[in-house]
Formats: C-alpha cells, structure tokens, sequence
C-alpha cells in the first residue's frame, strides 16, 4: 500500500449517523488538499440494523471500499458491531480502533462484556481505545446522536488520524445544516477539552 | 442539495455519484426528469425533488415521481419526442418494469437526447428479490452502455451520454451500480445551461408507430445506428489503456470496467505490478477492433467484471479471430455471485500473475471467521405504525394462514418477532400469487380449502403495480384478504410522495379506487385501533369474495 493513504472504516448502527461523520471527515482530507473517496450503503440497512461506511484519502485515491486487514482506523459507535469490523483490521497493518462505549442489545442475545470484546479485538489491531461518547453526549449535550461528530473530533485531537482539527471543525462547519450547527460545534468543543492517555 | 446548483465552475466539490449525475444532467440542459425511487438510484430523483422544491430551483424544469418505471420511461419520452432534454433514473428491478416499453422505444428512437440511468445492486445490499446485472439489456434493446467508475466519470458520461443520445436520436442508458452510485468523491465542476425550452411535437408516424411491416425496417435503422455509435466506441476516449506497457515473455493484459477498474488499480499498486489495463467506458457497442488490438500480442488476459460474464464472452468471441491462442482468465479466478471487493480482485491479480500477496489474507479470513458474531436485523422504527399491524394479524389471524409479502418496509414482517411472511417476490405479486393459491387450494383437501390467505401491499406499491393484480381477484373470483399499508408515502426508499400521498394536496383515495373495481368489503382502519383491526381481519378472513382493509397511519419518518 502506498504510505500516504489512509484507510479508515466506521461502523455503528442505523440511525447513529455514520453517513455524516464520513462526509465530514472526506470535506476535511479536501480541504486539506488530498484526494478522497467514501462509500456508504442506503437502504434497509438503515433500519437499525448494522451499518457500515469507509473513507479512504491520500494523494490519489482510486478504491473507496478498504480492503481487507487493510483499515488504519476503525471508528466504531457500537461495541459488538466492533467485532464486525475486525474483517477490515489486522494487527500487519496496526489498526487502531476507537470504540464508543455503547451497546445495543440484539434481541434474544446476551450482551457481551466489555473485556470479552477487548480480548477478541487484540488479535486484530495495535491498540484499542475506548471512549463512553454517547453517555458524554446525552449527559452534557442532551443528544446521543452527537457521539460521531464527537469521537471523530477526539480522533483530531488525539492525532488518530492525519486531519488536523482546524480542517475538521471547518468541515463540520460546511457539511452540517444551520440549526444543527450549534450543537455539533458543542460537540468538537467537549472533545477539545477531553482527556485520556493514550 | 445546494451544493449540486452551485455556480462556480472549475471548482472542486464532494459529490455522490448519483449526484454527480444530477449535475452532468444540469450541465447538459436537461428539462424533464422522471423516476420512480429505487436504492442505489433514490439520490437522483431526490436531489431534482429538492431542487424544484427549492428557492434556487431551474428555470422550466419538469421533474416527476412518475406512478411506476414504465410510466416513467413513457414521460420522459413523450417529453423527448417532443424535442425537450429528458432523464429518466431507476433501480435495475425498475427496467424489468419498463423493459416493454424501452425496446420498441430504442426502434423509433428520439428526438430531444434522453439519458436512462439504471443501477444495479450487485450483492443486494438494498435489492430484496434477486441480484442482476442490467447489461443484458444491451443485447435485448440495442440500447447502448456506458458505464463510469467514480462520480467525476459520472458527471462526464452523463454529458456524453446526451450528446451521443441527440446526435443519434436514439435513448443512452448510463449502467451504474452500488458502490458508483454512493460513491463520493471531488468532482469538478462546468457550467450549468439552461437548454432548449421550447417543446414541440412535430407528427411522425412514420417514425413514432412501431407497426408491421414497419417495425423490421426499424430494427435494421437501429442495427445500423448501432454500427454507427461503434465507429464513435473505437475512437472514443472512454476506452482507453492505463498503466504499464505489455512487458517481457509473460505478456499479460487485462481488461475491465465500472467499479472493477478502481480495484484493479489499487491491486496493480498493492502487487508492484506494471500490466496494461484496457478500461471499456463503453459496454455496448463495444470497441471490438479496439479489444482486438489490444488483445493481439498478449499471452495471457484477464477480464475483471462483476455478476455474469458479458465481458468475458466478448473477448473470447473476439479473441478466435486474431489470437484464439491467448489465455482468457475471468471467471475462473472470480465470482459471479456478489459485488467484487478489492482484496477479490488483488487474489485473483496474484494468481493470474503468479505473485505473492503481502497480505495473508486467506490466515485472516480463517481469524476472522472463527469470531462469533451474531446477525443484528434491521428493524421497523420504534412508534412505526407497522408493529400495530402485524401485531393484530397476528392475533386474528387462524393457525396455517398464508402470509404473502411484498417489497417495502413491511417486509420486515419476515423476520423476528413477527415472521408473518410465506412468499416475497416483486412489486404488486403479493395479491397476485394470493389468488392463485386461494384458487388451487379449492382443489386440495376440504383442509386446504379452509386454509386463509392473507397479502400485504404497500401504498406506493398499490399503485406502482398492485391495482391490476386486485383487479384481476375480483374478474376472476377468489377471496385472499389484502392488507394495504397506507402509511402516505413511500417509505423504504426515503419517504418519497406517490399518488395517494402527493406533496401538495389530497392525493388520490386508495379506498375510492378499490371500491371502483368492485370489491365489495372494504375498510379504513387506524391501526391504534387493534380492537377493530382484529376484529375486521376475522371477519373478512370468512369472506366469499375478496376483501380490503386500508391500515392506514402515516410512517413517523415522514416529517423528518
Ligand atoms: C420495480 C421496483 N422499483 C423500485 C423498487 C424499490 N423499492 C423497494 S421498497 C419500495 C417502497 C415501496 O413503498 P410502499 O409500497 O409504500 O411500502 P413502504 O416502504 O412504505 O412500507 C421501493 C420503491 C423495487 N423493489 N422494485
Ligand atoms: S420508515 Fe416509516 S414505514 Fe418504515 S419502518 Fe420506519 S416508520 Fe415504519
């Protein structure tokens, strides 16, 4: 693989709002003048089932979809859907993933521990850290739904992907409608000031 | 929505394919735009949707959710024989609806250019009913393909496509397919024109009634036109060969398309490989000297292409005649079942060349496998007025009811907790299979005979295909109970407007409609009302004739 792209994956669950946070964070690798490229499914899928989006950017991009093993960094807003994405993380390239402590219950399935989950995942990646982004987000900000725009600002802030964060916010500024706008710069806000050692 | 009328040419902006398509459109003064929704093609129509809706909106542009594909295709026509610029945008399951209009269509061809956009959905990610690949239709209608790879080629070919479609009078269709369609990516931008405005139909019949003996004299127009468009394939730069020269004794080649052009460049890269690659813009006419050429001096080739191997049997049928002793590689090292993913086509690069991936990815795939994960369903909304319905049916109706489904959100009837379908095809079958098995079960036992049949139907595919298969209940006597989901809109696809739930005004009564054709029990019912509903189930389910219920509450989406 060319050194200069990166590959991320984010996965969640229909209705956490995946396809934003991508668009955001391909406005930012433009803006920073790189190529992109994203793909995201519509549909079915979006019915609360699990969903899955990749970005790619570097200096010439051709594929959108992240080839297997092939992700730099996953961004998962969901803790079992984390394990779904181990398709596209091996530990050969060092995948990183940022997890929001969240689950969903799958009706009629026990709910996994948290150290289960841990475990599977180091076969599969560098390093993994996890974050409780949408009890960050109601808790202060009212609103689960922010947790997206929240983890990939922290992913800025905490260097986890090559986009700095004047790039991120300015694209949150370009990619988000005007009544939601307040509430998501909130949300870039209360990751500048979280702290975690990585 | 903005974004795609913005005015500054030159620059660089994120589109999705589908709305890059919107854009080549705008770019190419298109003037009459019709669709039916469909996933991956909803954006297009969507996009136009927002933009007659908007301040900003286009100067004499028509746009229409037409009542189903074939209409659709009908509209855009009328508008282009008509001298106007159309554009008419579907799902590939949406063709199949329109294909018996489009083949004679390409016989008489048109006069303003019309663009037929079709997306396929290789891997079904949105597609319940079967997996297709829509280049068939080149050899079924003569109806030339092009096929982009990224949202830029999009735009372009989409512009292309109105050119070729007016210099030859004849409908382009533009082949895309999941990952083309949401694809997104930078896309630079041209200058929006306003078009030719003003329509007239100047009368033809000569040209525009497809009748014996008339009719073979237009299928060898059309053979003709096709020769013509060839000459314009070989030369054209749609075709081309990218990267590396044709190297020392392995002589290789490799020829795609679409999609798979993007995945065999990323694979050349990941291998360190320098292998000429003939990417087809083109699907049909194909560029046959072009491949030949190409295909002339190499010892191996190896076709990429997603679904069924078109591609691959044209280049074995071109390959007798100027190189039969080539090696032809395709399906051999790829499947025919499913979207094409990068890592499918780096493996299939290794063998085909013999080089060793950096990646074990068959070690991983082992890793991968042995993780257990569990399936998570897609689910109907909390508060979606579904789960009243199903819940009721449920209760009402007797133990070995036959439950049809049909395409929409309540097809998630299938699955847990409600698994209230036996059958699902396509748009409109529900009711029409439910009467033919009510009809055969008359010749079971005295069982059987008993045995109930229930068929869900939504709104939007009441009207799109559902009416003539109610109609034919009541013509031909049978009694299965039909359920309409009247939730005012067509929901899977995105809450578009159909004809029972327009964006302005009242729309047209489903239960006006039902009772026209003669059916003689029918109900409007709000699903809150479970009593009523249970009860109104029972009752039908007796029924000598066939019988109606609207379950009729808004999908909560629909604001949003
Ligand atoms: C011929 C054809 N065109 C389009 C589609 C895409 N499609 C799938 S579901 C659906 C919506 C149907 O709406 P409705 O019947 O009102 O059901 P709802 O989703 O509202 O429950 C459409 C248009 C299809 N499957 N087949
Ligand atoms: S989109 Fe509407 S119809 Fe579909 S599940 Fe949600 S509420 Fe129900």
């Amino acid at each position: 693989m060319n050194k200069k792209d990166f590959n991320i994956v984010i996965v969640g669950i229909g209705g956490q709002g995946l396809i934003t946070i991508t668009r955001i964070l391909a406005e930012a690798a433009l803006l920073e003048g790189l190529d992109t490229k994203t793909s995201e499914l519509h549909g079915l899928s979006q019915r609360g089932g699990s969903v899955e989006t990749s970005l790619r950017f570097g200096l010439k991009i051709y594929s959108s979809l992240v080839k297997e093993g092939g992700a730099n960094l996953i961004i998962s807003l969901e803790l079992q859907e984390a394990l779904k994405s181990c398709y596209y993380a091996s530990r050969e390239i060092g995948t990183l993933f940022l997890i929001n402590e969240f689950s969903k219950p799958i009706p009629g399935e026990k709910i996994p521990k948290k150290t289960e989950i841990l475990e599977e995942l180091q076969g599969f990646s560098k390093k993994t850290i996890m974050v409780p982004a949408t009890n960050l987000c109601e808790e202060k900000l009212g609103k689960a739904v922010l947790a997206g725009v929240f983890m990939i600002s922290l992913a800025s802030f905490k260097n986890l992907v090559p986009l700095s964060p004047k790039s991120i916010l300015k694209a949150i500024k370009k990619q988000i409608p005007g009544k939601y706008l307040e509430l998501n710069l909130k949300a870039f806000n209360l990751a500048k000031d979280y702290n975690f050692s990585i | 929505m903005e974004k795609v009328l913005l005015k500054k040419s030159a620059k660089k902006i994120l589109l999705l394919g589908n709305e890059a398509i919107v854009r080549g459109a705008l770019e190419s003064g298109v003037k009459f735009v019709s669709t039916y929704p469909g996933t991956p093609a909803s954006e297009i129509g969507n996009t136009f949707f927002k933009i007659q809706n908007s301040k900003s909106k286009i100067q004499d542009l028509h746009f229409e959710f037409s009542t189903n594909e074939k209409v659709a295709l009908e509209a855009a026509a009328g508008a282009s024989f008509s001298g106007l610029k159309s554009l008419v945008a579907m799902k590939h399951f949406g063709l199949n609806v329109a294909s018996d209009f489009l083949i004679p269509l390409c016989y008489s061809g048109i006069k303003g250019g019309q663009v037929l956009v079709v997306a396929d959905d290789p891997s079904c990610w949105s597609s319940a009913q079967s997996e297709q690949s829509t280049r068939a239709f080149a050899y079924l209608a003569h109806i030339p393909i092009l096929e982009p790879s990224d949202p830029q080629e999009c735009k372009e070919f989409t512009k292309l496509a109105f050119q070729l479609s007016e210099k030859f009078k004849i409908p382009i269709m533009l082949r895309e397919t999941t990952r083309v369609a949401l694809q997104t990516a930078p896309v630079k931008l041209g200058k929006i024109v306003r078009g030719k405005t003003k329509a007239k139909f100047v009368k033809d019949p000569h040209r525009f009634s497809t009748m014996p003996p008339r009719v073979l004299e237009m299928k060898r127009e059309l053979l003709e036109k096709i020769e013509k468009i060839k000459r314009v394939s070989e030369k054209s730069p749609l075709n081309q060969i990218h990267r590396g020269r044709v190297s020392g004794k392995s002589k290789m080649g490799i020829i795609t398309s679409g999609i798979s052009y993007l995945y065999v460049i990323e694979a050349l890269k990941e291998l360190n490989l320098e292998i000429p690659v003939l990417k087809l813009g083109f699907f049909y006419p194909l560029p046959e000297k072009k491949i030949q050429q190409f295909i002339k001096s190499l010892k191996k080739v190896l076709v990429v292409e997603e679904l069924e191997p078109f591609l691959e049997k044209e280049v074995e049928r071109l390959a007798k005649d100027i190189n039969p002793l080539v090696e032809i590689f395709g399906k051999n090292l790829l499947s025919e079942i499913g979207e094409l993913k990068p890592e499918d086509v780096i493996l299939a690069l290794t063998r085909f060349s013999n080089k060793k991936p950096k990646f074990n990815f068959t070690n991983h795939l082992k890793k991968f496998q042995n993780l257990k994960l569990k399936k998570r369903f897609p689910q109907l909304c909390p508060g979606c007025p579904y789960w009243l319905i199903f819940q009721s049916v449920k209760r009402a109706a007797p133990k070995g009811t036959i439950f049809g489904g049909e395409i929409g959100c309540y097809m998630l009837a299938a699955y847990p907790p409600h698994y209230l379908q036996d059958y699902l095809f396509c748009m409109g079958s529900s009711a029409g299979i439910a009467h033919g098995i009510k009809k055969a079960l008359r010749r079971g036992s005295d069982e059987t005979e008993k045995q109930k049949v229930i068929a869900f139907v939504g709104d939007s595919s009441f009207f799109h295909a559902g009416i003539p298969a109610l109609i034919n209940t009541v013509y031909n006597k049978s009694n299965p109970l039909i359920i309409i989901m009247d939730n005012k809109t067509t929901a899977m696809t995105g809450q578009q407007p159909h004809p029972g739930a327009p964006a302005e005004d009242k729309g047209i009564e489903i239960e006006d409609i039902v009772r026209a054709v003669g059916v003689k029990n029918v109900k409007v019912i709000d699903p809150v009302n479970l009593r009523e509903l249970e009860k109104t189930v029972k009752e039908f389910l007796n029924k000598k004739e066939v019988s109606v219920i609207i379950a009729r509450r808004p999908c909560i989406q629909i604001s949003k």
